[in-house]
């Protein structure tokens, strides 16, 4: 389990357009909102909709957040398109008993025999979700569902008003992904 | 009250320019811009300021339109970065020169070429004598906290000077993180309505930032320089009366376990804070080191930096800015040269990093620091070192 009283560090994989760095905003926010320190940081890179881009997501209960570096050794790896996984190594820098976190209609078990990994694996068809819920395969609010799933350091009511505050009058739907995901999301500890 | 909330820090610049009710936004909003002058026109649009937001054709246009707007008594503010800066460089002498009292923010960015939009302080140090106030930030509240200064500062009779927030791009422009935003009326009560001294007016016609044969110019500059140095007094006051206010107070200089530290790495900018970790890492294995992070760099605070190293023997100087050819970064050749005179002083070693938005991690400062005490016992070949340059 992840120590929720000290430093957390999240480093979110996605592609250029799936809202990475959004999501790394509205958690930041709900945690901040929460009394707590936070940190949401793009990786600066040039975007372009379709690359694989990284964001950076920090969360302390009790002090605030000095490193302003980017996260080489992420306590979670959240990856909101399963593809990137056969493309770069998204595990890379993993701390020990850390947690991947993948957008993927398969279960935890068969990406962790795919990909030989040794870490802690949560999967959530996300995209499913998505589609259902928003009409849209955009799985950001969704994945942050499931990272709450795997991680209790704040609770989901308080991502509502950061959602409502960025999507207005599509909130609803999105909070309901968010919450769904949540449900969803299994987790697989290491054998 | 003051309401804690988790807010990009650019989106805060534009928070604080209109908590101080400021009348003119002249800006360029095109790259390398920022979400300032994107947020503040959207304040702007909707009636939430009452300001005039002028979308000007360039950064050289923005200047000059709050040269002018200041000129008539308007309170005016720009931003800008990197390239913006170099194209309104011209016009940054003349609002100093003119004693007229514009606010800016700088997010620092590297310079082209090759083309960069990551930060570090070449643009920041591109402006270093044009006589502006500047002060650098290290964390987002620390920005907020000194665009209201900075009006304070500026605007104040004594000084009738621009005034610079230098904040480090990326690294504070483009992070979320908590800030806490002051009341209108809490800030109201510390900073009050702009009235400049000498507003021009049809009916009683001057001229501003005349022609200046041989026989005056020189004057003009010594009353520059004489002025500049007396903006410090105001500077201390005015952080003093904020830290009254708000319950957060600044100084020229700060130090974090400093006290006793033989060794002192010096920085400027948001890697302040990332420094403290490994001064705290290297204290755990009794390293006597601490940081200072260096606030007020226009006027320099030739004293506070004299008390704040007396005791250590080994002074890191990192500049994230290069001085072609020249004794080594820009910071660290004023250093030397402030203490050149002191009896007994540190030894000084410039190293030069972060350049392009390059990361330095709490790893990398532990590396800095010890390769500083090694040069400090061994001595180097160059004037200064470039830390994690692949050769």
């Amino acid at each position: 389990m992840i120590d929720t009283a000290g430093l957390i560090e999240v480093r979110w994989h996605g592609r250029g357009g799936q809202g990475a760095v959004t999501s790394t905003e509205l958690v930041a926010q709900a945690a901040i909102s929460e009394g707590k320190y936070a940190q949401a940081m793009p990786a600066f890179g040039a975007e372009r909709r379709g690359a694989p881009v990284l964001a950076f997501l920090r969360i302390d209960s009790n002090k605030p957040v000095l490193v302003r570096s980017e996260i080489d050794e992420p306590d979670i790896v959240v990856v909101l398109d399963p593809g990137l996984l056969s493309v770069i190594d998204v595990t890379s820098g993993l701390k020990a008993g850390g947690i991947l976190v993948v957008n993927t209609p398969r279960k935890p078990e068969e990406v962790v025999k795919e990909f030989k990994l040794s870490c802690s694996t949560a999967t959530v068809d996300a995209t499913r979700i998505a589609r259902e819920l928003l009409g849209v395969p955009i799985v950001n609010t969704s994945m942050i569902g499931a990272l709450l799933k795997v991680v209790a350091v704040i609770s989901l009511g308080s991502l509502e008003e950061p959602l409502k505050q960025r999507f207005g009058k599509l909130a609803d739907k999105n909070i309901k992904a968010m919450n769904r995901a949540y449900e969803e999301t299994i987790v697989k500890g290491v054998d | 009250m003051s309401n804690r909330v988790g807010i990009e820090v650019s989106r805060a610049i534009a928070v604080a320019a209109k908590l101080a009710r400021v009348d003119v936004v002249a800006a360029y909003p095109i790259t390398p811009q920022t979400h300032i002058v994107e947020d503040i026109a959207e304040l702007v649009a909707n009636g939430e300021l009452d300001a005039s937001y002028v979308p000007v054709e360039s950064e050289h246009s923005a200047m000059s339109a709050c040269l002018g707007a200041s000129a008539v008594g308007a309170r005016a503010f720009t931003a800008t970065a990197g390239q913006g800066l170099e194209l309104m460089h011209e016009v940054l002498y003349v609002a100093s020169a003119m004693q007229l009292p514009i606010v800016m923010s700088l997010a620092n960015r590297a310079l082209s070429s090759p083309l960069s939009i990551w930060g570090d302080h070449s643009d920041a140090m591109s402006m270093r004598d044009t006589g502006w106030i500047q002060l650098f930030a290290a964390n987002g509240q620390e920005v907020l906290d000194n665009i209201l200064c900075a009006f304070r500062i500026a605007e104040d009779r004594k000084v009738l000077l621009p005034t610079v927030v230098h904040l480090d791009g990326f690294h504070l422009t483009h992070v979320i993180e908590p800030i806490s935003i002051p009341e209108p009326s809490e800030v109201d009560g510390f900073l009050p309505p702009f009235n400049y001294p000498l507003p021009l007016d049809p009916d009683k016609p001057v001229t501003m930032g005349a022609f200046a044969p041989p026989y005056i110019y020189p004057e003009t500059k010594k009353a520059q320089q004489v002025n500049l140095l007396a903006a410090k007094p105001v500077i201390l006051q005015s952080w003093k009366e904020f830290g009254d206010h708000f319950g957060r107070y600044y100084s020229p200089v700060e130090s974090y376990r400093a006290e006793g530290a033989k060794v002192l790495l010096l920085t400027m900018g948001s890697y302040s804070e990332t420094a403290t970790l490994a001064i705290d890492s290297l204290r755990k294995d009794g390293k006597m080191v601490g940081a200072l992070s260096l606030r007020l760099w226009r006027p320099f605070p030739f004293e506070e930096i004299r008390q704040a190293v007396k005791g250590a023997d080994v002074l890191i100087v990192l500049d994230r800015a290069v001085s072609f050819g020249g004794p080594g970064g820009p910071v660290c050749s004023e250093i030397k040269a402030v203490l050149y005179d002191e009896a007994r002083r540190p030894k000084i070693v410039g190293v030069v990093g972060g350049l392009g938005g390059r990361d330095i991690s709490p790893s990398d400062f532990v590396s800095i620091i010890n390769r500083g005490i090694e040069i400090s016992q061994t001595g180097s070949e160059q004037e200064f070192e470039m830390f994690g340059v692949r050769e």
